[in-house]
């Protein structure tokens, strides 16, 4: 039997075999949508497209579902998840939005501006930043950054002004939108320095030989030749974005409640927990079947999302090859 | 790296870079500005990263002693009873060993179809896009999906059960298992890349010489890739070792590893633990633990196992780099 498997395997085997496992890796996936889907159906269910709407108290509603226990009413599984989709959104666009201006300098930085000696610098210091784990920059988020900004950013009269709806203790959309565009960063210049080296040398001469400054021509033509570039990278970092639970869990707040723009500067100090960290920190009562349904809803519409905005952004990645391939 | 219209000054000949200096006075504003801006983007970022390696290595060596890394967790109110990092640490290497070993041949097996048969074509083309899919995945549904079928009667062995019959679901089976798809898709792209670079004449060779193609594969192309799958399985435990959610989900997050059955060796599989991510996660103010020392000094390993997993593939890279052709 052992000298048979040593034996080398014939080609037909061979591509079984190899075959085999890039099926399994494909069943996987599927399976994880229709588990995901499956469980998600109840909530859904009850509450149809009214789940992500606003009105009653998230939070409320999600405590309910704990009590409700193993044989739960139908009114148990009311849920209005507004406050959680908006503030994934809230903090998914903000983070992106900062991100980009961000990582188009810094890619401009690293590949147009920089001395080399400077380069060699950076660019192991952006591979670092993209490695940091989320819960590393949680801690310093929780430790040092909300200290900060409960000690020295919120006045005493923002504090009161608010005090009847929501406690402004330092968490909030502030924090969590400054530690989201720090992950996210260094995968987008990742990306779109790639996408900025590859742009032929020969057009960015034109430029100059026309009579442009250094700036213009890297502006009208690096930049704009890596446009479909740096829209994937946004996609794909805000796929990161809506997905990140632990460090945003840690950071936000984790209140179900939704920051409101027009109440000036406290906007950004307002508490705020989304979609993911919800999950994260709902997960243990996940024996209640309609906190269970719930549950696995947020994470349903998460995985639609960012599998919507992966599949987007690999498109546009694409398009983007085919077309400097010339 | 060399990158393509730069103007470093390595690469401009003398006194160009007085001309350019001259010249910029006579830019406009905005671009100065615009320039001034990258600029100091830069440098913000390097600031950045720097203050907080520095200040997470303060506190790290603040806090890390060898006593800590040896000694067990302990459950505890005040700091200075909680005792070590060592089954955190112990629990980080475990799951890397674990998700590593599933996702290896599985992302392996997966890229070498693609490249070498990738018949039918639509299949492949599924392949691609399913593993770009669980790239983009976030985690934390990945995480609670693998809760959902580990908690399936099915899979009682890999964790265990109550008397009721319900399965706990969470295990270093389980969380190992959920953590190889985290690790695949590095793997995956990495090797893909690497045999699609591989050129044709090589294989014609290789079959020239009456080589099957499995014999190819096993003899000739699989050595001349092994860099890169070095490479893209560092990156991959890179990610496990910083993954949260699914540890937090999926561990059950107990202080000490805690054997799931009787049985030496596979009772701690089936068993929960925690990892370094979720201790320091637990030991946050946000956590049950609240002991912020403790925290920064997991944090603190963690962060020399990233850095080391890092340098790693620096280092496989420019070995690489050194003797580029395939022996």
């Amino acid at each position: 039997m052992l000298r048979r498997l040593r034996r080398p395997l014939t080609d037909r085997r061979a591509e079984q075999l190899l075959g085999g496992t890039a099926v399994a890796v494909v069943l996987v996936i599927v399976a994880m949508i229709v588990f995901i889907a499956i469980s998600a159906w109840p909530s859904f269910q009850h509450n149809g497209l009214k789940w992500f709407g606003s009105g009653g108290d998230v939070d409320a509603e999600l405590g309910e579902m704990v009590n409700a226990g193993a044989d739960p009413s139908d009114e148990a599984y009311r849920l209005r998840a507004w406050p959680l989709v908006y503030a994934t959104a809230l903090t998914t666009i903000l983070a992106v939005g900062i991100g980009v201006v961000v990582s188009v300098l810094a890619s401009i930085f690293i590949v147009e501006l920089a001395p080399p000696r400077v380069r060699s610098i950076v660019v192991p210091v952006v591979r670092l930043l993209a490695a940091v784990p989320s819960v590393v920059y949680g801690l310093i988020g929780i430790l040092v950054l909300v200290p900060f900004v409960n000690d020295h950013l919120i006045s005493e009269g923002q504090r009161e002004s608010v005090a009847y709806v929501i406690p402004l203790t330092g968490p909030g959309l502030l924090v969590s939108v400054v530690l989201l565009t720090l992950m996210i960063t260094p995968i987008m210049i990742a990306l779109i320095v790639d996408a900025m080296s590859a742009v032929p040398r020969g057009w960015r001469e034109g430029a100059l030989a026309l009579g442009v400054t250094q700036w213009r021509a890297t502006m009208s033509v690096s930049v704009k030749a890596i446009r479909p570039a740096i829209v994937a990278a946004a996609v794909l970092a805000s796929a990161r974005a809506l997905g990140e639970a632990i460090m945003l869990s840690m950071v936000s707040g984790s209140k179900g409640f939704a920051p409101q723009p027009w109440d000036g500067l406290i906007f950004l100090f307002e508490p705020l927990r989304p979609l993911a960290a919800t999950i994260a920190e709902q997960s243990e009562g996940i024996s209640a079947p309609a906190l269970k349904a719930s549950v696995y809803a947020m994470a349903l519409v998460l995985l639609v999302s960012s599998l919507f905005l992966s599949v987007g952004g690999s498109i546009i990645k694409r398009r983007f090859r085919v077309g400097t391939a010339r | 790296m060399s990158v393509p219209g730069t103007t470093g000054p390595g690469a401009t000949p003398p006194g160009r870079r007085q001309r350019l200096l001259g010249e910029l006075r006579l830019w406009r504003p905005l671009d100065l500005a615009g320039v001034a801006a990258a600029w100091l983007v830069g440098l913000l970022l390097v600031l950045v990263a720097g203050t907080l390696l520095l200040y997470m290595g303060y506190k790290g060596l603040q806090y890390v002693n060898l006593d800590l890394l040896v000694s067990r967790p302990q459950p505890g109110s005040d700091q200075s009873q909680t005792g070590g990092i060592l089954d955190p640490i112990v629990g980080t290497l475990l799951i890397i060993v674990i998700a590593t070993a599933i996702a290896l041949p599985l992302a392996v097996g997966a890229a070498l179809w693609i490249v070498e048969y990738g018949r039918p074509r639509w299949l492949a083309r599924v392949v691609e896009s399913g593993i770009e899919v669980i790239a983009g995945a976030p985690s934390i549904a990945i995480a609670i999906f693998g809760l959902a079928i580990f908690q399936l009667p099915l899979f009682g062995w890999a964790s265990f059960a109550a008397d009721g019959g319900g399965v706990f679901g969470r295990s270093f089976i389980a969380a190992g298992t959920v953590m190889s798809l985290i690790a695949l898709p590095s793997i995956f792209a990495t090797t893909r890349e690497a045999l699609q670079s591989v050129p044709r004449h090589v294989r014609e060779a290789s079959y020239g010489l009456g080589k099957t193609r499995w014999a190819t594969i096993r003899r000739v192309l699989l050595p001349t890739v092994r860099p890169d799958i070095a490479t893209g399985t560092a990156l991959g435990m890179g990610r496990i070792a910083g993954d949260t959610a699914i540890i937090v989900l999926l561990l059950g997050a107990t202080l000490q590893l805690q054997a799931g059955s009787d049985i030496p060796g596979v009772g701690t599989l089936q068993g929960t633990g925690s990892t370094l991510t979720s201790y320091v996660y637990n030991n946050s103010p946000t956590g049950e633990g609240n002991a912020p020392e403790k925290a920064y000094a997991a944090a603190f390993v963690l962060m020399l196992l990233i850095i080391g997993l890092n340098l790693l593939v620096a280092f496989i890279g420019r070995r690489r780099a050194g003797n580029d052709l395939p022996r």
